[in-house]
């Protein structure tokens, strides 16, 4: 049985039977694990309106059934097949070989800033531990109806940061963390200054996070060069809308005296 | 044997919505708990879930309630939904949407500053909660965050190849790390199934690589049976072009925002395709669907919002009758009908993913679209209040599960019941843990054997590569099992699959155990191979056409197979035996609300 848009049927061997702007590209990818490894070369065949991500799978299929590479949806919805193409980060299903002459070489890596377990795979539970420190969302009580009331522009703020995929490509490429392993105990990362700022937006919540954005999550190492908002694949604005408003509202605590005495005045406990 | 051993009370395999709605129950009801999943936390299917969650909270329609809801759901699954099942998902998916929004989930809103509900196909009033077009993501991240907070254990990256029982039920899971290629195990008296569907059985699927039936399997072979597996929904709206993103999701808010199907002349063709069942509820001219979207009380539903089994068949048809888009598929137009700031705002997601990946503007031009494997229907046969399958210890909740949807699920009806019976099933797991505490065991000869079966391919030299078996498989589904179905082809896709079955068992791995895929895909085989089988021999049984079950021979319902289930049972010999069942009867305070208006 032949559904819409079958062309015909049994040609299994995807990679070489489809008509239409085939041509064979060449791919550099690394392989190896934690203790070394290169680059290897691969020629694979190449068909109209794919991605990087198809032609790594072709490699997968066809040549090296062990390559490790990680990826879900392939439609740029989950944030899995992070990698560096051509040393730029970049999720492989959004990449287009369209976007490559024929006879460019294309060189895949891992990404960066995280440790290599193996192939295109990367440790990347740096994010995982910072994501378990941000203390967690607060909410102030329903209305008497059961309800929450928010309105829609008080929520589009928080939503644009709700978007985010976790794909750690602004992890990856954050000058802060990228060469500097130093640097990750006291940074949280963008991908989490961004969390705090919405949590800080959020309508609902009631937690004060301004001062654990600075001393425990690094708010202050950004010396906002927007790295992160050029390789953000969801065309979040992390350094315009989250990460400066967020400084803004952290120096208005430090420096305002009279938050600084409400500050003083709300610690003290019944009785004090 | 090297093997790292953990206790639990409640072990739930799977971190899509289910699993942590599950693991967050479980929690909360004092269980010790682990969520186990084969990606990185987050990354579940789920995430690709756009429309909404529906729930009958009646923010848009105070119209709206539960019965409305528990009606619509029933008859979208042509009456073939269990129906304690689809009776509780409606009464209770308000309050687990209200309470997402305790744990940061942001919906958009209604101009009362309540949760905003969008209109989906089968649904009588809007009654979607959503996030623009990425309600998933909003759910998976709203309950990664929730069991974080909570401190539920997760072991990401941690694929379960098999349960283990003894005389009493479950007694644990064995499983190995993705990472390393590690064995572990975990004892635990209860085992919540959260794995979701089968897509990847099919060539052309809006689903990801973890769609590979572990949890259907897993069941089975434990002693579980499933239901209903003949059903397997062909989501209407797939890509079609380029290929490389063939059957990946265009969500039904496309439509449910206006947007309509024609074919290559033009015509809006879902008027020619109204089902009776449903003719008395849809509008008979353009003029009158036109109306519906701002005057639900006057006018009646578009056709383009027909159930999705309605909806496929006809993009089916038109394209076999020449009437197709050039690549084989028909037009989805919403650019002549919305503005573009509208569609850029209702649709952002959609309008990023055709942009990015085909080169098309929505807001100015028509998509190309076709059905595309999106769903099962089919599951583990459950108790509906506990989400208990046959064998003591184990729960299923989500996909896998089966009964809710009966022969079709409506749109928006897959998030609400993930949330649904998640927490219930990770409820039922604490309360059976806690009356088996301290009296399970693992087994050691099952762990040697579990370990023996996982490295068995590494032993083999010379046999062909996983990848070749799994694509065959898929170009046998597609094609003889797919959405139009005849005993011929189905009986030699049986002949295939047993065939493709021999060939798995002497499959060869290259490599080592470290993060490595073509290994993992061997490991999986055994359960797509297994699922595809019930899939066939349960569609093959059911000589009739319903919902997600389309029979060329046998292309009218049928009374008789109206009140009848088909389980899927595993024989001692390991083969796969139907049973026929009836259907439960409907008790009269629920049958009533069949006889109220349309």
């Amino acid at each position: 049985m032949t559904e819409p848009g079958e062309p015909s049927t049994g040609d299994l061997d995807e990679g070489r039977t489809r008509s239409g702007g085939g041509y064979d590209a060449t791919f550099r990818v690394w392989r190896g694990d934690a203790s070394g490894g290169d680059l290897q070369t691969f020629t694979v065949p190449v068909n109209e309106g794919e991605v990087v991500l198809d032609v790594i799978h072709r490699v997968q299929q066809t040549q090296a059934g062990d390559l490790a590479v990680r990826w879900n949806c392939k439609a740029g919805k989950c944030g899995s097949c992070s990698a560096e193409v051509n040393g730029r980060p970049r999720l492989m299903c959004l990449t287009r070989m369209s976007t490559f002459a024929e006879d460019e070489t294309v060189t895949v890596t891992p990404l960066r800033t995280f440790p290599v377990i193996r192939d295109l795979v990367t440790d990347v539970s740096y994010n995982y531990e910072k994501a378990a420190q941000i203390p967690a969302f607060t909410p102030r009580p329903r209305d008497p109806d059961g309800n929450h009331r928010m309105q829609q522009v008080d929520v589009e703020r928080p939503q644009e940061f709700r978007k985010c995929i976790e794909c750690w490509l602004c992890q990856d490429t954050c000058h802060v963390i990228r060469d500097h392993e130093e640097n990750k105990a006291a940074f949280a990362g963008p991908r989490f200054l961004i969390r705090l700022a919405e949590l800080d937006m959020h309508p609902l919540d009631v937690a004060d996070r301004r001062d654990a954005a600075q001393d425990d999550f690094g708010l202050g190492y950004c010396n906002i060069t927007k790295c992160c908002s050029e390789v953000c694949p969801e065309g979040i604005h992390l350094t315009d809308n989250g990460i400066i408003p967020l400084k803004e509202r952290v120096v208005d605590r430090k420096f305002d005296p009279l938050t600084f005495l409400g500050s003083r005045i709300r610690r003290r406990r019944p009785g004090d | 044997m090297e093997l790292e051993r953990h206790a639990y009370d409640v072990v739930v395999v799977g971190a899509g919505g289910a699993g942590l709605r599950a693991a967050i129950a479980a929690h909360e009801a004092g269980a010790r708990t682990a969520v186990v999943c084969k990606s990185l936390l987050g990354k579940a299917h789920t995430v690709m879930a756009e429309g909404g969650i529906a729930a009958a909270m009646g923010n848009a329609y105070p119209e709206d309630n539960w019965r409305v809801h528990f009606r619509d759901t029933m008859r979208g699954g042509k009456m073939l939904n269990s129906w304690r099942m689809a009776q509780l998902h409606a009464q209770e998916a308000p309050d687990r949407v209200r309470e997402l929004e305790d744990w940061g989930a942001l919906f958009d809103r209604t101009p009362d500053g309540l949760i905003s509900q969008r209109d989906f196909g089968g649904h009588r009033y809007a009654r979607l909660a959503h996030v623009g077009d990425r309600t998933g993501l909003e759910l998976i991240r709203t309950l990664q965050q929730r069991s974080v907070a909570l401190g539920v254990d997760v072991y990401m990256e941690c694929t379960v190849t098999r349960l283990l029982t003894d005389e009493d039920g479950i007694t644990g899971a064995f499983g190995y790390w993705r990472e390393s290629g590690r064995f572990l195990a975990w004892e635990a008296p209860s085992v919540v199934l959260a794995t979701g569907g089968i897509g990847k059985s099919y060539k052309v699927t809006s689903n990801s690589w973890e769609y590979t039936g572990d949890g259907h399997s897993l069941a089975l072979q434990a002693g579980a049976s499933l239901v209903n597996m003949e059903f397997v929904q062909f989501h209407p709206t797939g890509m079609v072009w380029p290929p490389s993103v063939r059957g990946i999701l265009v969500t039904e808010s496309v439509r449910g925002d206006g947007g309509v199907l024609k074919n290559s002349s033009g015509n809006r063709f879902m008027f020619d395709y109204i089902p009776d069942f449903f003719r008395k509820e849809t509008a008979e001219t353009e003029d009158e669907a036109d109306r519906w979207y701002t005057d639900k009380k006057n006018n009646r539903r578009p056709p383009e919002l027909l159930p999705r089994d309605e909806v496929a068949r006809a993009i089916n048809s038109e394209v076999k009758a020449g009437r197709g888009s050039p690549h084989g598929g028909v037009f989805l137009d919403i650019a002549s009908r919305r503005p573009a700031e509208y569609v850029r705002k209702r649709l952002p997601s959609m309008y990023h993913q055709f942009k990015e990946l085909a080169d098309v503007d929505i807001t100015a031009e028509a998509m190309e679209v076709g059905p595309t494997c999106h769903y099962v229907m089919g599951g583990v046969e459950v108790d509906p209040d506990t989400a208990a399958a046959g064998v003591p210890g184990l729960f299923a909740a989500g996909e896998v599960a089966g009964g809710m949807h009966g022969s079709n699920r409506l749109g928006g009806n897959s998030l609400s019941d993930l949330l649904v019976f998640g927490r219930r099933a990770g409820v039922a797991a604490a309360e059976h843990a806690q009356k088996r505490a301290g009296l399970v065991a693992l087994a050691e000869e099952a762990l040697a054997d579990a370990a023996r079966a996982a490295l068995a391919p590494f032993e083999r030299d010379g046999g062909e590569n996983a990848y070749a078996v799994q694509l065959e498989l898929q170009q046998t589904m597609h094609d003889l099992v797919g959405i139009i179905r005849t005993a011929p082809e189905m009986e030699r896709a049986l002949e295939r699959i047993a065939a493709l079955k021999e060939r798995v068992a002497a499959l060869s791995v290259e490599g080592h155990r470290q993060y490595n895929p073509g290994w993992h895909l061997a490991l999986d085989l055994p359960h797509m191979l297994l699922v595809s089988e019930c899939v066939a021999r349960a569609a093959l049984a059911r000589e009739e056409s319903r919902g997600g079950h389309t029979r060329d021979d046998f292309p009218a319902t049928d009374p008789d197979w109206g009140r009848t289930n088909l389980a899927c049972e595993r024989a001692p010999d390991g083969t796969v035996h139907l049973a026929r069942q009836p259907l439960p009867d409907m008790p009269p305070e629920l049958a009533e609300i069949f006889e109220e208006g349309p």
